[in-house]
């Protein structure tokens, strides 16, 4: 036993265990081609799960914030890159990759754009005055996810409303018998992107080191003549933006959404942040990778389970280490 | 909640008319209750009574957790449901009778107090966060599996059921000479009015119970929990065992809660108890009515249903009024009341934390 743990710890630890819920699903679903199909969506939909956790992770790792608003930039950035998409129709339906290029870094960029602004007002009106009282804040940006849905009603309207996918992402890549869509390897090339950037800029600047420095101790460095409170609007500015890009980014995968996206994924970030710990964006990764993979392998294998089956995990999880996997805040 | 208890020092003559302001109110609704089959004998207003009683029980047992307690939970309608469901199945596979709703009862209290007690050993060690976060992790956990596993649950349709015929509307409860139901003050004395007071005794019963744990040595560890986490720990109180058997105590409640509207209603689906919607309403009716007050749970829930019936009627004619305006007419539809609740809640949360109860009686201890 203690050369087993031993052999997992020298072999990454925790980093391994996306890795075994992949062998443990290969065995299970048998078929080759099957799986890869399984593990390319869940790869693809962690890391578009990971752009919404990310931002969450951080807000609460640096000033003990836990945004229950958090899934509204979400739903918003779906909805404006939706909204952006349909009026360049005839750029997005054009057989050009440039134009396609455009309209979806467009549509992108409307709604990083919106998670910005929005983040900004959203950390000055709501969460400022109840900075330090968990309750009030549950409450709060509770009721701001319930405006924020409701003003999607009001403009959206009730009824699904599909998105239309750039040319050149439709249709998939064949490998022999595998088929893998293209736009999932959009979603994982651009997740990847997103992780890259932020892990460099976490640990390769010197605003990166505050941000850490004050995950870890904000009195700290708030001792040492740092404004730890700008540091973080700027963080919660970021998040927000984060997660309006995976709110978009989530639109052109599912093709179809309704104004429940934002408290549907909630649930998933929730679980994701959990399972990874909070404060840690390399927990965050670790999370979103395995509810994604988790939850496209048991929606193959027992469909009705695909849910259940991420609160089971978390649960586990809960159990082996109460922090989650990889905390920077106890 | 350290400025609110500055405030509570001042003032004890304005404190004091605050809470007869109270009293006087609840006085008037409980009697409004105990005679809703009088005073208002029309179907709507009886239905509207019937949820009243329901939801105080139901904002009372989640105020022992929020209020009382400091934890917040987003899985109380999952034990509301369970209730519900427990009573739905088992009248729907043994068909109505007393046993049915006594034995499908009992499972779904059980399973709540299983589920609770899980729930609470495991994540009532961390943050209050950490803890809200899980619950709302398991409550839509629950509401999807309800509606998938459709075999049972009825799915997002629900499930229809009959009640024991002494609830059934042509029951004659009591007659007279002539042999047809007696009419008290013009109201017909039938099995309706049995099912009413079947859910009023019901909900008086288990919000007594609430008032006695609140009273009790428990519901001063409780409060000193809130006050000081670490202090109550110092003095030897277990906080997570203290924290779990209130979270199992109100799960428990919301489940009788639970089997009350199922019996009611003669129907139970996700939109009526499994639904986040419902679990907005109670922490809508909590906050208004003031937490940590027993009191403010009568008062939000009345205040928070009556609204529910009548603002939508309101928001119809602003609607109408305002229907050559653009987006003006879809933000005030009667189906997007929630977005105006919403917004009054967020400034409740700001301005008045204490909700009405609290802030009428501005003075240390409860009501």
């Amino acid at each position: 036993m203690g050369s087993a743990s031993s052999l997992f710890e020298r072999l990454g630890g925790i980093n391994l265990l996306p890795v075994l819920l992949a062998i443990i699903a290969f065995v299970l679903i048998g078929s080759p081609s099957t799986w890869v199909t399984l593990t390319v969506a869940g790869l693809a939909m962690g890391m578009m799960i990971f752009l919404m956790a990310s931002g969450l992770s951080l807000v609460f790792g640096l000033m003990d914030v836990l945004n229950f608003g958090h899934s509204a930039f979400v739903s918003f950035g779906a909805f404006i890159a939706a909204s952006v998409l349909a009026a360049l129709a005839a750029w997005v339906g054009a057989d050009n990759i440039a134009l396609n290029l455009l309209a979806m870094f467009l549509a992108i960029a409307a709604a990083a754009l919106f998670g910005l602004l929005a983040g900004w007002v959203f950390e000055r009106v709501i969460i400022k005055p109840v900075y330090r009282d968990h309750l009030r804040q549950i409450l709060i940006t509770m009721g701001a996810l319930i405006v924020a849905e409701q003003l999607i009603l009001a403009i959206w309207g009730g009824s699904p409303i599909s998105v239309p996918r750039p040319h050149f992402l439709t249709g998939s890549l064949i490998i022999g018998d595998i088929s893998i869509e293209l736009y999932r390897l959009f979603a994982f090339a651009l997740g990847l992107i997103a992780y890259i950037a932020l892990f460099t800029v976490l640990n390769r600047t010197r605003v990166g080191l505050l941000v850490r420095a004050g995950v870890e101790n904000r009195e700290m460095v708030e001792a040492l003549g740092y404004r730890i409170d700008r540091l973080f609007i700027g963080v919660f500015v970021l998040g927000s933006a984060l997660a309006a890009i995976g709110g978009a980014m989530w639109a052109g995968y599912e093709t179809l959404i309704t104004a429940a996206i934002g408290s549907e994924m909630m649930i998933i970030v929730f679980i994701v942040i959990i399972i990874g710990g909070l404060g840690s964006i390399e927990g965050s990764l670790l999370g979103a990778l395995m509810v994604g993979l988790m939850g496209n392998y048991v929606a193959f294998l027992a469909p009705k389970m695909a849910l259940a089956s991420n609160m089971i995990l978390m649960m586990a999880i809960l159990l082996w280490r109460l922090y989650g996997l990889r905390p920077a805040v106890k | 909640m350290t400025d609110l208890a500055i405030d509570q020092i001042a003032d004890p003559a304005r404190g004091r008319t605050g809470r007869m302001i109270v009293y006087a109110i609840i006085g008037a609704i409980g009697l409004g209750l105990l005679l809703a089959p009088f005073i208002f004998p029309d179907v709507r207003s009886q239905e509207v009574a019937a949820r009243i009683c329901v939801f105080i029980v139901l904002v009372a047992s989640y105020d022992l957790l929020i209020g009382y307690t400091g934890i917040v939970s987003f899985a109380h309608t999952m034990f509301f449901g369970l209730g519900a469901y427990g009573t739905a199945i088992a009248l729907k596979m043994m068909g109505p009778g007393w046993d049915a709703i006594l034995l499908g009862g009992a499972l779904g209290i059980i399973v709540s107090l299983v589920l609770a007690a899980l729930v609470g050993l495991l994540s009532l060690r961390v943050k209050a966060i950490f803890f809200a976060m899980v619950t709302l992790a398991a409550a839509s956990v629950m509401a999807v599996m309800a509606s998938q596993f459709s075999d049972f649950t009825g799915g997002e349709d629900g499930i229809i059921y009959k009640v024991p015929k002494l609830f059934s509307p042509a029951t004659k409860l009591l007659t007279d000479e002539d042999g047809k139901v007696l009419r008290i003050f013009g109201v017909k004395a039938n099995g309706k009015m049995a099912a009413y007071y079947f859910v009023f005794f019901g909900s008086l019963i288990l919000y007594f119970l609430m008032l006695r744990i609140v009273a009790s040595p428990l519901g001063t560890v409780l409060e000193a929990i809130r006050e000081n986490e670490m202090r109550a720990e110092a003095l030897g109180y277990k906080v997570v065992l203290y924290r779990t058997a209130i979270f199992c105590i109100a799960a428990v409640i919301a489940a009788c809660a639970g089997i009350l509207r199922a019996v009611w209603l003669k129907y139970t689906g996700p939109e009526t108890t499994l639904s986040f919607a419902i679990m907005i309403d109670i922490l809508l009716m909590v906050v208004i009515g003031g937490m940590g007050t027993m009191t403010g749970a009568i008062i939000g829930a009345t205040l928070m249903s009556l609204a529910q019936f009548y603002l939508k009627d309101l928001m119809q004619l602003a609607s109408e009024a305002t229907a050559g305006i653009p987006l003006l007419p879809e933000l005030l539809a009667p189906d997007r009341w929630l977005l105006w609740l919403g917004i009054l809640f967020i400034l409740l949360v700001y301005f008045f934390p204490a909700g009405i109860v609290g802030t009428l009686g501005k003075k240390g201890g409860h009501l």
